[in-house]
């Protein structure tokens, strides 16, 4: 059993750590002095012991002195207090610079600066259904494990840019002493610099929705070395796997890849037999939108719909939303045949 | 007026000229009844509050998903929270206001008798609001208490409704408020100056005049919530040119002042009971009134110190730190004045004061959590993690439900003319701070190992202590039920009290017979 805040891994959480136990002491030596003299009263100032009750009820001096040595018990805390939190909120002269941008409920990064710059993939919650569903046990890192973990190396100094897109998150890796909202709209910073390699999990701190316990972070901090091969890799895959934008495709090969995206981004509410959670979340099966016009559908994954948990999708790229569509009109008894072209995105999106 | 048939002549008669049975509760403007209404209603609330708790620490109780779905599970959190602040806690402390303030001041009644009808009977309408919101498609506010949005913007009617009922119930506590004030600055009893009026008296004008100034400020936030969800404005929506971060900032400008509307009256409750059980007159009664003065005052200065991660300049942090631990100073001096009160008094332990000793006792732990919390670099690591709900638990639960019975078993006897049953009522302390320090302390080892707050299932290293959590919850749950028999029992029999049942007790509510007659003071009595 953890009795304490996890054990830091850079300097600023080394000094968060000390503040928090130096408060914890002064407190707690207060906290036993004053109810130290109360418990005395409760044993020695009885009635059942036959203590007769004194009449003084006020003494200038003791107030006096009550009030001003609290002020300088803070004035001793604040100093500490506000050294370490102008060097947390010091967020230049970064090595590297990081996009956090929080979804319902996945993570985005984007590095933006930096070796590995370039770089952008998605974070989502691995751990299985079933181990949520108590149906089979669960594992190690239960609802603390991610697909793609965000790699950074040892030693320097990583700025991380947090952002959402629909509602506020926060980004918070407690092992990092890191934690920063991700607001719609705007762009907020917070930095680390992590002295050990390993794996670092957090999880999102900000109530975002349904899901909101299900959108971990998981930080792999790894040597300068194995940085270069992993940003060599990632480079090389996402090279791999970049969509031609004009190629048209067939139904069976965008049905594949948008149960993927569908998995990724829809299965959380919709459920991944497509029958939803009504009413909250209607059902995909037989639903007008999706077996409706084409365009209807389109808008309501670019835009959202105001007044209800569906969020806009517009970050997917077209082949996804176009693979996400036709996968929808195309699974669970759902049959229109139609095939929706990145095409059709790309027009709908002007 | 003067016109008035049969006046004040018949001051004896008014009983004969109510209405009966349901009707008499609907339609009375005696102190005493709505007085009584609001502690019924509150703790109503209360229990349907607590059965969402339950519902919470059940699903909590083990890791993966057991009892509801994550969906409800936001849905009781936010619930929970609103019922509690807004159903219970709130209306408990107004309820012992109606009580109490024209017995301890001497004076017939509430100055407006009829509003004062009016702002109870808007609660059941708010309340039913509220919880049939879980009902309607959607489901009810699934967003916190805090309602930030966007989050807001996105859900059902469910949230239409929470927003309607925080209306009513706003409005309700600025009619109650309004009352108090002018109950308080204008019918004392000849002789009886401001700074001779019972503490509690004073902690309620300073509690009414916080609750005047802030729940409209909250009536606007959601009010804009309101229009962003349906008529097309951004206030709070980035791409239409408004701000999130605004209505946080507008809503902890209500929602820090509302942390003492709910203490404040908790602290008068205390020091009116301590000093009856020690026997001794209450130590400092001038620093008293200054220190919760000060207390109200910097209530207004602080908001922003509930949001040190959403991304203010660095002068901001600071400046919110500083102002935040001066609260420390003169919640300090309250605690020592009590602390100096019981000190070489003649002590004895009957439930208001077992009660009060526990208000004490775990009320200074949280403000303590909540002088770690007030350091922003620490701050920053904990807030909306699981310390945070510890924290704000020992202040709310252990500050106001604690004084709320201390001030319920005092005065129980001049309500009913009978005594409690003091074994029960005995009972039914050492059960509850058992069980609620077995629920509660282990919920700052959960946030300090980093487990965020409003989650419904949680990784395996959190197991053991939310175990521990739950079963205290559920105990904890269960012991209230013990309050409810003996108020049962003391309403039904028991031993006749006396005028005065407490040898130490000061004040005019001990001057008229137990229990107290409908009507008061008809003429109002000397203070000397």
């Amino acid at each position: 059993m953890k009795l304490n805040l996890q054990e830091p891994i850079t300097a600023l959480g080394r000094d968060v750590y000390d503040l928090h136990l130096l408060m914890t002491i002064v407190c707690g030596v207060i906290f036993v002095a004053v109810f130290g003299v109360m418990f005395w009263s409760v044993f020695v100032h009885r009635k059942s012991a036959g203590y007769k009750a004194a009449t003084f009820h006020e003494s200038t001096t003791v107030e006096i002195l009550w009030t001003i040595v609290p002020v300088f018990i803070l004035l001793g805390m604040a100093w500490p207090a506000t050294k370490t939190i102008l060097a947390m909120r010091d967020t230049t002269n970064a090595d590297i610079t990081i996009k956090a941008t929080g979804y319902q409920w996945k993570w985005g990064y984007d590095y933006l600066k930096g070796e590995g710059e370039g770089i952008s993939f998605v974070s989502t919650l691995s751990t299985p259904q079933p181990q949520v569903r108590n149906e089979v046990p669960k594992g190690e890192n239960y609802l603390l494990e991610v697909d793609n973990e965000l790699v950074v190396p040892v030693g320097k100094k990583i700025r991380i840019l947090t952002t959402a897109n629909d509602v506020i998150h926060a980004w918070w890796v407690p092992a990092l002493a890191v934690k920063q909202d991700a607001v719609p709209g705007f762009i907020r910073d917070t930095w680390f610099r992590a002295e050990k390699t390993g794996t670092y999990r957090g999880q999102c701190a900000e109530l975002c929705g349904k899901e909101h316990g299900y959108m971990p972070i998981v930080v792999k901090i790894v040597t300068e070395e194995e940085y270069a091969a992993w940003v060599d890799g990632k480079m090389k895959a996402m090279a791999a796997a970049a969509d031609d934008p004009n190629k048209m495709y067939l139904v069976e090969e965008l049905t594949p890849r948008g149960e993927k995206v569908f998995a990724a981004n829809c299965a959380a509410c919709h459920q991944a037999n497509g029958q939803g959670l009504p009413p909250a979340f209607p059902a995909l099966v037989g639903s007008k939108v999706v077996l409706g016009p084409q365009d209807g559908q389109i808008d309501i994954l670019l835009n959202g719909k105001s007044g209800t948990a569906m969020a806009a999708f517009k970050h997917l790229s077209d082949t996804e939303l176009a693979a996400v569509i036709t996968y929808t009109r195309n699974s669970w008894g759902n049959a229109t045949g139609e095939v929706v072209q990145p095409s059709d995105i790309k027009v709908a999106r002007e | 007026m003067a016109a008035i048939p049969g006046g004040a002549d018949h001051a004896h008669d008014h009983d004969h000229h109510q209405p009966s049975g349901i009707m008499r509760w609907v339609t009375t403007t005696n102190h005493k009844d709505i007085g009584s209404m609001y502690l019924w209603f509150s703790f109503a609330m209360f229990l349907v509050g607590g059965v969402m708790a339950l519902v919470i620490r059940a699903e909590l109780f083990q890791p993966g998903l057991q009892v509801v779905d994550p969906d409800r599970f936001n849905q009781m959190t936010t619930l929970h929270g609103l019922i509690m602040v807004f159903g219970a806690i709130m209306p408990a402390f107004v309820g012992f206001a109606n009580w109490m303030i024209p017995l301890m001041i001497g004076a017939s009644d509430m100055a407006f008798a009829r509003m004062n009808n009016w702002s109870f009977w808007l609660l059941p309408p708010a309340a039913i609001l509220l919880t049939s919101s879980l009902l309607v498609p959607g489901g009810a506010a699934a967003s916190g208490w805090t309602l930030y949005p966007p989050l807001t913007v996105q859900m059902g009617i469910g949230m239409d409704m929470a927003i309607f009922a925080v209306h009513i119930l706003g409005i309700s506590s600025i009619m109650g408020s309004i009352n108090i004030v002018t109950t308080l600055l204008n019918m004392r009893a000849p002789g009886m100056t401001l700074m001779k009026m019972p503490l509690f008296c004073w902690t309620w004008l300073i509690t009414a005049y916080l609750v005047i100034a802030v729940m409209p400020v909250l009536a606007g936030a959601v009010t804009m919530i309101l229009t962003d969800r349906h008529f097309g404005t951004s206030f709070f929506n980035a791409a239409g040119g408004g701000d999130p971060v605004l209505y946080q900032h507008i809503f902890w400008f209500f929602g820090h002042p509302e942390v003492y509307i709910i203490a404040i009256p908790a602290f008068g409750v205390v020091s009116q009971v301590i000093p009856a059980f020690s026997r001794k007159p209450l130590f400092g009664y001038a620093s008293m009134v200054y220190a919760t003065s000060s207390i109200a005052i910097l209530s207004f200065i602080v908001w922003a110190h509930h949001m040190y991660t959403v991304g203010m300049p660095v002068a901001g942090q600071l400046y919110f730190m500083f102002a935040t631990m001066l609260i420390a100073i003169p919640t300090g001096v309250k605690v020592f004045n009590w602390v100096a009160t019981m000190w070489r008094g003649s002590l004895s332990f009957e439930t208001p004061m077992l009660f009060s000793i526990g208000f004490l006792f775990l009320f200074t732990l949280g403000g303590f959590s909540g002088l770690v919390l007030s350091m922003t670099a620490v701050d920053i690591q904990l807030h909306d993690s699981y310390y945070v709900v510890a924290h704000f638990h020992y202040v709310m639960v252990a500050g106001a439900l604690f004084s709320a019975y201390a001030g319920a078993y005092y005065w129980l006897p001049k309500w009913t003319g009978h005594m409690y049953d003091e074994k029960l009522g005995k009972l039914h302390f050492w059960l509850s701070i058992v069980f609620f320090n077995m629920t509660f302390f282990v919920q700052h080892f959960l946030g300090l190992a980093g487990m965020p707050r409003r989650i419904p299932d949680y990784s395996l290293q959190f197991a053991e202590f939310n175990m521990i959590s739950s079963i205290g919850a559920f105990g904890f749950g269960l012991s209230q039920l013990v309050f409810l028999i003996v108020v049962l029992k003391c309403i039904k029999g028991g031993e006749k009290a006396s005028a005065k049942p407490w040898d130490g007790a000061e004040g005019l509510e001990w001057t008229v017979p137990s229990p107290a007659p409908h009507h008061t003071f008809e003429t109002p009595p000397v203070f000397k």
